[in-house]
């Protein structure tokens, strides 16, 4: 099964994260992402541009004015911020939280983690339609990339 | 940065130092248990690798561990678990190693550097070398052991599986799975195995012999042959995770990698090849919108990193190349088939063999059209191979029937059915016969 472990932190884990060098910081994630690897379970993991840096690192539409409305966002009110995700394949739920437990964070850090998905989750609607055209488009993704590989 | 327990300290700081060992969570029921089989999969098999290091035998570590993990079970579920939990098992284990040699009174040598070691633990950090699960790999890979022994030897130390796991997987007692690994230690011990990274010259074969075990163990779980299918996924799932460890710790390898890249690419497809009721689907019909385009991703960038190595292809690089032909195709029309051709080619060449030949005729077949193709399948049937299998037999009626010699076809079809041992594919060439 694959769980997606989702990066959030808030503002004042951003400030103390701010007097820490940050060679030293990639060299923390460095090492977690490396004994993942070494491990055959990381699939994937990226991590998300700064939000208060640029605003075309980050904005939000709000859904609650019709037509939706984009901002900058309201990051600076929330308090929490979404700061990068890994998804990796593991054997149950208890070695999901073993993975994430290691993962260096400081205090005002959370990593929530989520199950991914699989075919199997959706086999009641097989047959749906849209269930059908969206593994479509995946395969025209899939079909362009290797176009341009 | 403060250092900080798992769930407990929910944004707040906590002092560095020492920390309370039992993690304030929210209790799950057998949480500690559950627990320390998800640090076993994960720490277990560098716990044996850095025990084995200092005693030299692989049987004698995985058990210290195994009763280091008893102890654990004993004593954590009340006293919390430790800060780091592979330190404290390993730490463990070596303490029962050495009352195990003063028991019997042996290896006054042996006893001398573990009991050294063993203080030093106390204060330095848990840090095996990285070599030490290589050693591990190769071990547990020995020739000494029947292929069946090294599948559940590597599943076992290398993977970190309970016998448990293990007995779920191959679908048999967890008894059964106890003795094959008794044996395999003994057999082990009685060889007097050394933990070592093979010499050069033993080096390609012996690696050669990992990857096969561990492909092995992945055909065991892809073609279903018995059991819940679930749980043979389960274990071809287990067989990818070990080629990416295998991988990482050969990474100059390319046949490493590339096996990686092929079963990538076969799991890639795996929900696609049978329907809900365990029927077959044939490639052509098979619906690609339900491959898994994160594997086939995956499998790209494996066979990459093979070929970026520039050592040319090997076995598994052609046939995760095949793979990877079929996983980018639009359809079967799409696919590129003079290029399966080439690869079937070079397969022949580097390990000829009737199977090979035929999966070529196939692919000549869909390039070139099937009148080549069943020149090649006719010249199998002179040379008197695959006799006794289906393959060669549903291979030709399918060439027989698309040149319209339908008479000749059906006798092909039917000749297989008899001879197909799945009652699925039998049913299948059954009814290609009365077509």
């Amino acid at each position: 099964m694959k769980y997606m472990l989702i990066m959030r932190s808030t503002d004042a884990a951003q400030e103390a994260y701010k007097d820490l060098p940050f060679e030293e910081v990639i060299n923390r994630m460095g090492a977690y992402n490396e004994s993942m690897i070494n491990a055959g379970v990381l699939l994937a993991g990226e991590g998300l541009a700064d939000v208060a840096q640029d605003s075309d690192n980050a904005f939000v539409v709000d859904f609650s004015d019709d037509p939706p409305l984009v901002t900058d966002g309201p990051y600076g009110e929330t308090h929490e911020l979404f700061n990068g995700f890994w998804i990796l394949q593991v054997s149950s739920r208890d070695e999901a939280a073993e993975w994430a437990r290691r993962c260096p964070l400081g205090a005002g850090s959370k990593l929530e983690v989520r199950r991914v998905t699989e075919p199997e989750d959706f086999a009641a609607f097989a047959d749906n339609e849209y269930i059908r055209k969206e593994a479509g488009w995946r395969d025209d993704e899939a079909a362009l990339r290797a176009g341009n590989a | 940065m403060a250092r900080r327990r798992g769930g407990a300290s929910r944004g707040k700081r906590v002092a560095a130092g020492p920390e309370p060992s039992v993690a304030q969570e929210e209790p799950r029921r057998g949480a500690v248990p559950r627990r320390i089989e998800a640090l076993w999969r994960i720490e277990g098999p560098r716990i044996v690798a850095a025990l084995a290091r200092v005693t030299g035998d692989v049987g004698f570590a995985e058990d210290m561990a195994q009763e280091a993990v008893a102890e654990a079970l004993a004593q954590w579920p009340a006293a919390g678990v430790p800060r780091n939990p592979a330190a404290w098992l390993t730490a463990v284990a070596k303490r029962r190693a050495i009352d195990s040699w003063r028991r019997t009174e042996r290896l006054e040598e042996r006893y001398r550097r573990l009991a050294q070691e063993a203080q030093e633990d106390v204060v330095a950090d848990w840090n095996p070398v990285p070599d030490d699960v290589l050693r591990l790999v190769f071990s547990a890979c020995h020739p000494e052991l029947s292929l069946l022994a090294q599948i559940t030897l590597t599943l076992r130390v290398v993977g970190g599986l309970s016998t448990r796991e293990i007995a779920r997987l191959f679908v048999v007692p967890v008894a059964t799975v106890q003795q094959r690994i008794v044996r395999a230690k003994k057999t082990l011990a009685a060889a007097k195995v050394p933990f070592e990274v093979p010499e050069p010259s033993e080096w390609e074969p012996r690696l050669a012999g990992a990857l096969r075990v561990i492909y092995l163990m992945f055909t065991e779980g892809y073609s279903a042959t018995s059991g819940d299918q679930w749980i043979r996924q389960d274990l071809a799932g287990e067989a990818l995770r070990l080629g990416r460890v295998l991988a990482r710790l050969v990474p100059r390898e390319p046949e490493a990698h590339a096996l990686v890249a092929l079963m990538e690419f076969q799991t890639a497809r795996f929900a696609a090849r049978t329907r809900v009721d365990g029927t077959p689907i044939l490639l052509a019909e098979q619906d690609r919108s339900s491959w898994d385009r994160g594997g086939i991703e995956r499998g790209r960038e494996a066979l990459a990193r093979a070929d970026a190595l520039g050592r040319g292809r090997g076995n598994y690089a052609l046939q995760a190349a095949v793979a990877k032909c079929h996983c980018v195709a639009a359809n079967v029309d799409g696919t590129d088939w003079p290029q399966i051709v080439l690869l079937y080619e070079a397969l022949g060449r580097l390990a000829p063999g009737p199977v090979v030949e035929l999966n070529r005729a196939v692919a000549v077949s869909m390039a070139t059209g099937p009148e080549t193709a069943l020149a090649i399948a006719d010249r199998l049937v002179a040379q008197g191979v695959l006799r006794g299998s289906h393959l060669l037999p549903s291979v030709r009626g399918e060439l027989l029937s698309r040149l319209g010699r339908s008479a000749e076809a059906r006798a092909e079809f039917t000749a297989a059915a008899a001879l197909a041992g799945n009652t699925r594919e039998r049913d299948m060439l059954l009814r290609r016969a009365a077509e």
